[in-house]
């Protein structure tokens, strides 16, 4: 049957052309080949994000007097509604972390380096979006925690110097967070933000295609120096097969938090009741949240939040330029990469921690 | 100033414009003579021009000749002459009738505030200081010993004398005193013992200004204790429910009879503390036995109301605690939590029904609330066999995937021993 459905589509498509270079794409490996699995592993939450947003607009409603009551309602009423939206919440934050990794790991492994500078824009692009969608998504339960959240989170935006106030009222859909910034931010969550991911993810793995799996340059020289020791692994059924239980071992981990820890719903917002104590954003967003507090209201004659957000706006430039870098200062540009790496994953888990054990 | 002669500006102009520059306080101080000399002299003739501007007649355009007499716009004695018609301080027993003077004139009144009364007078007259004072008792309360006097502020001024978060300690300066009050034959204790009741709690630390205090229950101007018939009354104000209640209990009549004071009689009157069940107990903060004889059909009555209310107590207390786990675990229960506070008005309404000494509409309450905390119960239930249904579906599903890995594991093993790595 499986022959036969094979030779129709090859018989059409010339099915074994189109596959033929997923078969003769091979992994190379040495000590450290397990951080490969980490972009596959935040394809495959990407792609669990995929299938449990779809289930949950099968109830969810937006709009400010019906989206908490239905997230209630599939938390309670709807079968197995509430492993979907847990669900749904944990790989949304396990997604996160894993693209956190996996940029970090192709940092330090030094995998953006030339030919791979586009291979590296595109996947920050995807990181940004993967924050697009936390952003957007933790406002539509319409929960007390959410609503500050996006308030305290759209008034930041707010400070950005020109275009700041106009992105704010073009975020909240107004002057301030209302039922119209809800159905504005179902639109980016559910509409723009997957069209735009699933562009630049079809992008980044065709260049990871097109390019081949990087082998770090300490690896690199080594096989040079002695190509017997050089080794590659077919990435069909092979690496594969790894991935896939990778994959399952993630789905493991996340039926795990969904069934043990499930996704709190929290009060319904009240945009008349006064911010609850401990407004906090995401954890992913902790880190500039926290600097942004700690910075003094005015430095010298410029708002603090200005000058934070200048300098974030200026740090995330340059990590996003960083393998051109590698490239203008020779062994200057590899360590000022290094340092950068180390300096931003440090200062990003020690805000993190920090904000979360502050008063 | 030659220059200004020379520009064509006039003395008058320059004065004109000295006075708008400096506004009208300046021009009002220039009025007002008196705080010249009273600013600067020392009590109990000081009147200090702080005093003076935050009292609320001088913000609304009064003098000290309103009450004094004389005429502030002059210097010096002149300004206290008998021409003036200067009156001089104001003798203790005269203050009623002058704070009357213009307090009880409504015509008067309305021209500054039209809501506020003006049977002040009228009603001190009725209370136990007027009273006293017609009789010549000086040593009672007059309008300014509540009041105060040159700085004097609204009551609804929480700086105020009167306010209500203020009035309780404003009684106690002489209510407490017991020298002071030495020969009233009244107690001095209410000021402390007020101070440890539920009331005092809830206005004074709460700051809930509908708790009451002093002036509640005594009145304010017309201040007298309330008679042992009319208790009932006063308590009414704010406990309606108790009172229909009570209205509709054999103790009603059975009080009244015995010529004892209504709710005093069980939750006493300044030290009013938060009733609890134990009052229906044999304890010792039971009241009825202090009455009723142990064993006897009334004993039976208070036993099994107080066990009804043991129940559902339990019940409402038993339902939140398995909600709690249930929430702790994750589960998603506020709906239940929610009806938990219909159980508690079940109780709290029980409570109240306690006043009418039914048992039967006592039970009719305690049903309901138990029917209520039943629900809740079972909801919370419901949520921990849910909770543990998912971790029984999550071990079966860690099981599959362990073995899914395992399977995998090996036959990726199998495939690499028949075609090595390259």
């Amino acid at each position: 049957m499986f022959t036969r459905v094979r030779d129709w589509l090859d018989e059409r498509f010339h099915w074994a052309d189109l596959i033929g270079p997923l078969k003769k794409k091979t992994v190379p490996v040495h000590k450290l080949s397990y951080w490969y699995f980490l972009g596959g592993i935040t394809l495959f939450l990407f792609g669990i994000q995929v299938c449990t947003g779809i289930l949950l607009l099968l109830y969810y409603r937006p709009g400010a007097n019906e989206a908490f009551e239905s997230v209630q309602y599939i938390m309670t009423r709807v079968q197995f509604g509430w492993l979907v939206r847990s669900i749904h919440s944990w790989a949304a934050n396990l997604m996160i972390l894993t693209a956190f990794a996996h940029m970090f790991s192709v940092v330090f492994l030094r995998a953006y380096r030339k030919p791979r500078e586009l291979t590296w824009l595109s996947g920050m692009v995807l990181l940004f979006l993967a924050l697009g969608f936390g952003f957007s998504g933790y406002l539509l339960p319409w929960n007390t925690l959410a609503f500050f959240a996006t308030k305290v989170g759209t008034e930041i935006t707010g400070q950005v110097p020109l275009i700041g106030r106009h992105l704010m009222v073009f975020l909240r859909g107004g002057e301030d967070v209302t039922g119209a910034t809800l159905t504005r931010f179902f639109g980016f969550h559910v509409a723009v933000l997957p069209g735009l991911t699933t562009l630049f993810v079809l992008i980044h793995l065709a260049l990871v295609q097109y390019f081949g799996i990087s082998v770090p340059p300490g690896v690199e020289a080594r096989w040079k120096a002695s190509p017997g020791e050089a080794r590659q692994m077919n990435f069909f059924p092979n690496f594969f097969l790894r991935e896939l239980m990778a994959w399952y071992i993630a789905l493991g981990v996340l039926g795990a938090l969904a069934a043990i820890l499930p996704w709190e719903l929290g009060a319904k917002a009240d945009p008349f009741a006064p911010a609850p104590a401990g407004i906090r954003p995401e954890w992913y967003f902790m880190f500039m949240f926290q600097t942004l507090k700690k910075i003094p209201a005015k430095v010298w004659f410029v708002d603090g939040e200005v000058i934070g957000i200048l300098v974030f706006g200026a740090a995330g430039l340059v990590w996003m330029l960083l393998p051109f870098f590698d490239k203008a200062g020779g062994g200057r540009g590899r360590k000022f990469i290094m340092g950068a790496g180390v300096f931003a994953l440090t200062y990003i888990i020690a805000m993190t921690f920090y904000g979360y054990l502050a008063k | 100033m030659d220059t200004w002669r020379n520009s064509g500006i006039s003395n008058a102009h320059f004065l004109l414009l000295a006075l708008l520059l400096f506004g009208g306080q300046a021009f009002a101080q220039a009025q007002n003579t008196c705080l010249d000399c009273h600013g600067a002299l020392d009590p109990p003739l000081q009147v200090t021009e702080q005093q003076f501007t935050s009292d609320i007649h001088a913000q609304k355009g009064l003098t000290c000749a309103s009450c004094h007499g004389g005429d502030p716009t002059k210097a010096d004695m002149e300004a206290m002459s008998k021409a003036a018609k200067f009156r001089g301080k104001i003798e203790r027993k005269d203050v009623p009738e002058l704070c009357g003077r213009c307090h009880s004139d409504a015509a008067f009144m309305r021209q500054y505030n039209p809501s506020l009364r003006t049977d002040q007078l009228s009603q001190y007259k009725t209370s136990v200081h007027g009273k006293l004072f017609a009789k010549g008792d000086t040593k009672v309360a007059v309008c300014i010993d509540c009041h105060g006097v040159h700085g004097l502020r609204p009551a609804s001024d929480t700086r105020s004398k009167v306010h209500p978060l203020n009035i309780a300690e404003t009684c106690a300066r002489c209510h407490a005193d017991a020298a002071y009050m030495k020969g009233y034959s009244i107690p001095t204790d209410q000021f402390a013992k007020y101070s440890s009741s539920v009331h005092h709690d809830a206005l004074a630390m709460r700051g809930d200004l509908s708790a009451p205090t002093c002036s509640t229950c005594h009145g304010n101007h017309g201040a007298a204790p309330p008679g042992v018939d009319t208790v009932q009354n006063v308590c009414s104000k704010c406990h309606v429910f108790q009172d229909q209640m009570f209205e509709k209990s054999t103790h009603k009549a059975a009080f009244q009879a015995a010529g004892l004071p209504g709710c005093v009689v069980c939750h006493s009157n300044h030290d009013i503390t938060h009733p609890t069940d134990a009052k229906l107990g044999s304890g010792p903060e039971a009241v009825c036995m202090q009455c009723h004889t142990p064993g006897d059909i009334c004993d039976q009555q208070r036993a099994a109301m107080l066990s009804g209310l043991k129940r559902l107590d339990d019940a409402v207390k038993g339902a939140d605690k398995v909600l709690s786990v249930a929430e702790s675990s994750g589960m998603e229960v506020s709906q239940a939590r929610l009806d938990q506070d219909q159980a508690r008005d079940a109780l709290t309404k029980a409570r109240v029904t306690i006043h009418s000494f039914k048992t039967e509409l006592v039970d009719q309450d305690i049903q309901e609330g138990l029917k209520l905390a039943a629900k809740n119960l079972q909801a919370g239930q419901a949520a921990l066999a849910e909770r543990d249904y998912r971790r029984k579906g999550l071990g079966f599903a860690l099981i599959f995937i362990l073995m899914t890995v395992l399977g995998l594991s090996l036959y990726i093993r199998q495939l690499e021993r028949q075609a090595p790595k390259s």
